[in-house]
């Protein structure tokens, strides 16, 4: 099985996986809410995760640990009481469907190449604006820091949704909420963040026992949040060996598959995601035949729901041509081999479907 | 942690089970996302509705299962997400339905922490815990949910401290914590008797909850809760061994005279605060609690104990047992009782 599907989830890090077995244990298994000495060992192995993660932000701000990105993206909206939404066209559902049952939105388009327009029109009023760092299904990297900018210039806050960017690209400078998730960087499910400004005020959406400084109850997990930690560190360790090798996957699958059109920008993205289409091509059936090779559509939420890709309809392709992409995703742990025999694999099925 | 310490807070969270241990790690090995539609993805879909097949013969629950990341979740989805609004709460319940119910009457509690079941018959949602999370009292839910049912309403039982200990109450939605019966922190569940109470909210869970399952999680509850009760026989022999000698030292265990889970205990020790107790229990190696985790160390007195109208209840500390509690740690607690008490 080679796995080239990093935009849905990825390997979880032996490293990350090593720091959540000792939060596994009995010895380290107290509530960190608890103030006996076994919960305050749990609560600094909390902290120190909080450090790890908060690499990944700006300064200025507090971490909040979730229980996934969507959450995280859910707490930021809900919990801003915007009434009036702008946000891009290419956003994840996390974001575009929580927008639109709390608010009045506007979206802003983005142009063939899955670009948003840095200087696009924001209607005075606006309280929110969400762009998203790197999209999931294409691969294209917003122009995010002047995005807050404009935001800031009608007093509106500005929420990036960082979950393909973190850890892989520099924090978005001047975004005031991030949302990130731990399983797509290489470390477990279950647990995400929401990065906060400090003076900006938010209401919880889960309330209970106080955790997070009151802003999402629950307990606390030390193994979820140590593993998150370490996964965080080690991306930023690795941020410039993981680009140069994304790098060379990039070229060589390229180069594997000279016939393919690329969808979204080819130098305004992030080199781990392959978003291709190819004439009268029946992506679900080429899923189902490449079954050594785990691969999608688009992203993992929407597939399956035989509903076309509102990311691909944004960059204007036709149902048709939307049906005819896939998405090849690869990262730290993909080789260079594996993943040409893969793409050899892919093109090989294709080419018998004319 | 000092060498010899000694865990009685299992209330605030118990050891992941060996076995749940073992089945989160092969979780970890399981990392596609289980809404990928490649066969990866398919297998990890597959491992998750085969675990919450187990999850529910393990709760002989025959309903729907909503997988959250944690029981203050579930228990927030269940309140927002109910086709009811929620109109009356237990005055005991825990601070994750409280802080939603503004609007809701409160039910008032007797002397030992009970509801009135005639008192919860109202049209829409209420909310009543199964198992106090700071005395351990069972509430009558049968007799609630009777009343609750016979009004037209909807019973939204947080079982969180009762899930893999008791059977399941006649609830209409059930919140549980993975980490309160041997699974681990970060994962728990909503039951739903049918999908018809709950409005959908989210890509994840047929369309009721968003984010990418916690796989791992959700196996390594399945494995938690299959191992079974058991144990409860022990911990009921040791909790009446902790009645008795408290009591015999001048101490007072809160709500004896209710029927309680075995597993929690509350007792009074006349004239010390919790807080003092604390300290000294801590300095000798054993953790236990003055009420619930999330309000330890903010000084504030047990809405619990005052919903009871419990005097002295800033003498009151929480004792929780878990599978592993021996003898011998019980016995020496006591012997740390008669010394902190003097």
């Amino acid at each position: 099985m080679t796995y080239l599907d990093y935009q849905a989830s990825t390997p979880v890090a032996p490293e990350a996986r090593a720091a959540m077995l000792l939060w596994l244990d009995a010895a380290g298994s107290a509530n960190p809410h608890s103030p006996h000495a076994a919960g305050r060992a749990a609560k600094a192995a909390v902290e120190v995760a909080r450090e790890q993660v908060a690499g990944l932000f700006p300064a200025g701000g507090r971490v909040m640990f979730t229980g996934s990105a969507t959450e995280a993206l859910n707490l930021a909206i809900q919990g801003s009481k915007a009434r009036h939404m702008a946000v891009s066209a290419i956003e994840h559902a996390a974001v575009l469907d929580t927008a639109q049952a709390v608010a009045q939105v506007h979206e802003l388009p983005v142009d063939s190449a899955g670009v948003v327009d840095p200087e696009v029109a924001l209607a005075p009023g606006t309280q929110l604006v969400a762009v998203m760092q790197v999209n999931n299904e294409i691969g294209t990297v917003q122009p995010v820091t002047r995005l807050a900018e404009r935001a800031h210039e009608i007093g509106a806050l500005f929420l990036c949704d960082a979950v393909q960017g973190g850890g892989k690209l520099a924090a978005p400078a001047g975004a005031d909420l991030i949302a990130l998730s731990a399983h797509k960087l290489h470390g477990p499910k279950g647990i995400g963040a929401l990065w906060v400004r400090d003076g900006v005020a938010l209401q919880p959406l889960i309330y209970g026992g106080g955790q997070e400084g009151g802003l999402r109850s629950g307990t606390v997990s030390p193994a979820l949040c140590a593993g998150f930690g370490a996964a965080a560190a080690l991306a930023l360790a690795h941020r410039d060996a993981d680009a140069a090798h994304v790098a060379v996957l990039w070229a060589a699958a390229r180069a594997v598959l000279p016939d393919w059109t690329l969808n979204g920008s080819a130098d305004q993205r992030w080199l781990g995601n392959l978003n291709l289409r190819r004439d009268g091509l029946d992506a679900a059936r080429l899923i189902s035949e490449c079954r050594a090779i785990a691969f999608s559509a688009g992203s993992a939420c929407a597939s399956g729901s035989g509903r076309p890709s509102h990311v691909l309809h944004a960059i204007g392709l036709s149902d048709a041509e939307a049906k005819s992409s896939i998405r090849l995703g690869f990262g730290r742990y993909t080789t260079l081999d594996e993943l040409v025999s893969a793409c050899r694999a892919i093109d090989a099925a294709a080419r018998a479907q004319d | 942690m000092p060498a010899k310490s000694i865990y009685l807070d299992h209330a605030a969270t118990t050891p992941l089970l060996p076995a749940a241990r073992e089945a989160m790690l092969a979780g970890f090995a399981i990392w596609a996302n289980p809404s990928s539609p490649h066969a990866a993805g398919r297998a990890a879909r597959a491992a998750l509705e085969e675990a919450r097949a187990r999850v529910k013969t393990a709760l002989g629950w025959s309903g729907e299962v909503v997988f959250t990341g944690g029981a203050s979740e579930a228990l927030a989805l269940a309140i927002t997400g109910c086709v009811q609004p929620l109109v009356g709460v237990s005055a005991a319940e825990h601070e994750a339905v409280l802080r939603h119910a503004a609007s809701a009457a409160k039910i008032a509690v007797d002397a030992l922490g009970l509801v009135d079941p005639a008192e919860c018959a109202l049209a829409g949602l209420v909310a009543v815990q199964h198992v106090n999370n700071e005395t351990g009292v069972i509430q009558p839910l049968a007799a609630v949910a009777e009343a609750v049912h016979g009004a037209g309403g909807l019973l939204l039982a947080d079982c969180a401290q009762s899930a893999g200990k008791l059977a399941l109450p006649d609830a209409d939605l059930i919140a549980l914590a993975a980490h309160k019966c041997g699974g681990p922190v970060g994962v728990g569940a909503l039951l739903i008797r049918d999908w018809a109470m709950l409005r959908p909210g989210g890509g994840q869970e047929r369309g009721y909850r968003g984010g990418t399952e916690n796989l791992p999680g959700v196996l390594a509850l399945a494995a938690a809760l299959e191992a079974g009760a058991d144990w409860l026989d022990q911990a009921a022999a040791l909790r009446d061994l902790l009645d008795r000698a408290i009591t015999a030292a001048g101490g007072e265990s809160v709500c004896e005279a209710a029927a309680r889970v075995p597993a929690i205990a509350a007792y009074r020790m006349p004239g010390k605060s919790a807080n003092a107790q604390l300290i000294r229990f801590d300095g000798m190696g054993f953790a236990v609690s003055a009420g619930s985790a999330c309000s330890s160390g903010s000084l504030r007195v047990s809405h619990v104990l005052g919903a009871m109208h419990f005097p002295h209840a800033d003498e009151v500390i929480r004792v929780s047992l878990g599978r592993e509690t021996t003898r011998a740690e019980i016995d020496s607690f006591i012997a740390a009782w008669h010394a902190v008490a003097g």
